[in-house]
């Protein structure tokens, strides 16, 4: 453990307190617009921090992930009590401040109490008095009571930031807080004597600290646990009192926890504590959690985030894609023709708009997500769907990032983060990627509409349509199968069973809002970007060499389009194509389809104009081209047999619904999940489903005759 | 009588007697203000029959009838009743 003094001239300020309480914006009122987003030692859990200047001294001040306690079962959660009592590659606070929900404050204030039992210097910062009305809570009792300075403050319009600023610059030079005297009974106080020896040095520094930290060790540790860094001689002083203590009918967690609420329930009388009458939420709750309105209004919002996606990102994206052929087009004109040339138009330049056409979707997303979280709704939609999403082991926060997932994963792999718990994001991110999103839709679109020609089962349903909202039961199906097997295998965790708090409606401010959009957006660009614009640009140079002598000027279209196919075919990309064809033949595809599948990596779509290239017909083929089309009806086998049969078609469709076809996927969760480890997993996964899925289809079509 | 969370109906407050569970769902409970001798209150059953919202100390919380099933209760009038 073996934490380390804050010897750095810069006092250390944490933030902290429970989910819900406008955390959030009062960091962001502090910090103003300069914050940096990294992570936590060793774990996966956004850090937010920013060098605050207060008058003549500068804080690094440091906003802790929301919280109800400081007792911990994962690193994730661990990661409170490091950082506000010190821990492994962690320095000790100077300061913390306290952000206590002035509508619930006694279960704030039991945050608060476990943090001056720590002796950490705190400042409580009062927040959404605006909300109680002439009930308010006093600060001036509360600073009486806990000895410690409190602040009334409203983090949706800023008042009281700078009396919270003074109020941290005073505390910084104020002397240790007081310990509350929580009444814990004496066979616990036996149990924490007992720990005490066995924590680090580090650790029991002062009596109050020492006694503290035995009784955090007592709450948290267990055979069970997954805590990092707990030396064996500390897990054994638990384990032993804890089995002395279960032999004695004792148990621990509820003596420890009664104590602290029986003191702070006889401190309520002073505080004049009570919670706000919820009239307003129960008559919005009485039709959003409703039977029948509280589902219409549930597809109703459903209905109007997929439009936005699916719909209303749209024209943006063109925006974007016109932008940069814009470019490119005049980068050409301009430059000389030459490799280099060639390399910033269709590698760096389209590399760069295939970064930026993800920015119109992940902004609506986030746009959604942040209304829907900062209304209380989220919790509400999870309240609604969690009976569904529990038959597939997950929980209602899940649906809204799966059902992102049919505009585009990139966006709904981020949307992961309402997630709290690691497995559960994790398990999510892993099958976003198999519903289908907007992508595949050209991919759908070229094969129904080039081999099953417009016709009605039983004269009623139109074919082609049954077979695209088929493509996409499919992918739903299998993404909901694959969610249940992978859960109780490869992402299987401890049942941790859902406790969610339903928070009062509030209105969302709008800056906060804004502000996550663009953290968001930031965080994508430069995180993913990179990897993204790289993985594109070696695509377009494995399709683009060695290359072949182009055409002269002047040469016709028809020339152009010739010269292009035969550059293909020589290039790396090609060659590759070849090289891969032995294994997707048994699924019924050629080489060629063997090519449009590698440049579909750089995105799923981008296999339409590769098949144009391939077939000769030039790049600007989209899926309702005819002479593609009609081309990829001519293609034979060498044997003259068509390429092209429906159940080709059909094994392809199956594919692409399935394959990990997308690199922009695979950089969005190595930057989520920080490491190779998942985004290597998910490939490969994935890529032999794909397969093993499209075999069947082709195999078995041809079994029964239908090849 | 004690009886589980998950019996005692819509609206009728009664007060924690034991939590019951796996032990980091117990103590988040307890943490979260249930510890024994708190009053709480099934208000809302998610039109699905699960998950249900509890009421307590004026906060709302979700929890599945699985958890409710172990979180045992007390309703008030029982000790008359016994006596």
């Amino acid at each position: 453990m073996g934490s380390t003094q804050n010897t750095n001239a810069t006092p250390l300020v944490v933030m902290a307190g429970n989910p819900n309480t406008g955390k959030t914006s009062l960091f962001n009122h502090l910090s103003g617009q300069r914050s940096r987003v990294g992570n936590y030692p060793g774990v996966t859990v956004e850090r937010k921090s920013t060098s605050l200047q207060l008058g003549e001294i500068q804080v690094e001040l440091v906003d802790l992930p929301g919280c109800y306690s400081l007792t911990a079962r994962s690193p994730e959660e661990q990661i409170a009590v490091n950082t506000v009592a010190g821990g492994v590659r962690q320095a000790n606070p100077n300061l913390v401040v306290v952000v206590v929900d002035a509508t619930q404050l006694i279960r704030n204030l039991y945050l608060l109490t476990q943090l001056l039992e720590l002796q950490v210097p705190c400042v409580v910062a009062l927040n959404m008095i605006d909300e109680m009305g002439p009930q308010s809570p006093d600060p001036a009792v509360i600073q009486q009571v806990f000895g410690v300075p409190c602040v009334p403050t409203n983090g949706r319009t800023g008042q009281g930031i700078q009396s919270l600023k003074d109020a941290i610059v005073t505390a910084l030079d104020a002397g240790p807080t007081p310990v509350p005297e929580i009444p814990y009974p004496p066979a616990l106080q036996a149990d924490i004597d007992a720990v005490i020896p066995s924590l680090p040095p580090s650790w029991r520094d002062t009596e109050a600290r020492g006694r503290a930290l035995a009784l955090w060790a007592l709450n948290s540790v267990d055979g069970t646990d997954e805590l990092l860094d707990i030396d064996a001689e500390l897990r054994e002083a638990v384990e032993t009192r804890a089995t002395a203590a279960a032999a004695a009918q004792r148990d621990i967690d509820t003596e420890a926890i009664s104590a602290r609420y029986i003191w702070l329930d006889e401190q309520q009388e002073v505080l004049c504590s009570s919670a706000p009458a919820r009239s307003r939420t129960e008559s919005v709750d009485s039709v959003l959690l409703h039977p029948v309105y509280g589902f219409a209004s549930f597809l109703l919002v459903m209905l109007v985030i997929f439009q936005a996606l699916f719909a209303g990102a749209d024209p943006l994206i063109g925006l974007v894609e016109t932008a940069f052929s814009w470019m490119s087009e005049h980068a050409i004109a301009i430059l000389p023709a030459s490799i280099l040339t060639d390399l910033f138009t269709e590698g760096i330049l389209a590399g760069v708009g295939s970064v930026v056409v993800f920015l119109p979707q992940i902004l609506l997303l986030f746009l959604f997500i942040g209304l829907m979280e900062d209304s209380g709704y989220m919790s509400r939609a999870a309240f609604l769907m969690d009976r569904i999403m529990r038959a597939i082991g997950l929980h209602g926060r899940a649906f809204v990032p799966m059902m992102s997932g049919f505009a585009c994963a990139v966006p709904a792999i981020m949307a992961t983060r309402t997630m709290e718990r690691r497995r559960d994001r994790y398990l999510t991110m892993m099958v976003i990627p198999l519903m289908s999103c907007s992508a595949r839709l050209p991919v759908y679109t070229l094969v129904i509409a080039t081999l099953f020609p417009p016709s009605n089962l039983f004269g009623l349903v139109p074919v082609q349509g049954l077979l695209m909202v088929g493509m996409y039961l499919f992918g739903t199906i299998i993404a909901l199968v694959a969610t249940a097997v992978l859960g109780r295998t490869v992402l299987k965790g401890q049942h941790i069973p859902l406790l969610m708090e339903l928070p009062p409606y509030r209105m969302p401010t709008f800056g906060l809002v804004l502000r996550r959009m663009w953290e968001r957006s930031r965080l994508f660009l430069s995180e993913a970007g990179g990897v993204i614009l790289v993985c594109t640009i070696i695509l377009w140079g494995l399709l683009s060499f060695p290359g072949t002598t182009p055409p002269p000027d002047g040469a016709t279209q028809e020339e152009v389009a010739t010269w292009q196919q035969t550059s293909l075919e020589q290039s790396y990309g090609g060659q590759l194509g070849k090289a891969i064809e032995p294994a997707i033949r048994p699924l019924g595809l050629d080489w060629k389809i063997g090519v449009g599948i590698i440049g579909a990596f750089a995105a799923r779509e981008v296999f339409v104009s590769t098949m144009g290239l391939v077939y000769g017909v030039g790049d600007a083929a989209d899926e309702e081209s005819m002479s593609l089309r009609e081309h990829m009806t001519a293609e034979v086998h060498t044997d003259g047999s068509p390429v092209y049969t429906p159940l080709a078609g059909l094994s392809l469709m199956v594919f692409f619904a399935l394959a990990c076809q997308c690199v922009s996927t695979l950089a969005v969760v190595k930057r989520e999940t920080h490491g190779y480890r998942w985004p290597v997993f998910m490939f490969v996964y994935m890529t032999l489903l794909a397969w093993m899925a499209s075999f069947v289809v082709y195999q078995g079509g041809m079994l029964l005759g239908l090849g | 009588m004690t009886l589980p969370l998950s019996q005692i109906g819509l609206n009728a407050p009664a007060a924690v007697q034991k939590v019951g569970g796996e032990r980091s769902f117990r103590r988040r409970l307890m943490e979260l203000g249930l510890v024994p001798g708190t009053e709480v209150t099934i208000t809302k059953i998610a039109p699905m029959g699960d998950p249900l919202e509890i009421k307590v100390r004026g906060s709302r919380l979700s929890i599945r009838q699985q958890e409710a099933s172990v979180l045992m209760v007390e309703l008030p009038g029982d000790h008359a009743q016994v006596a």
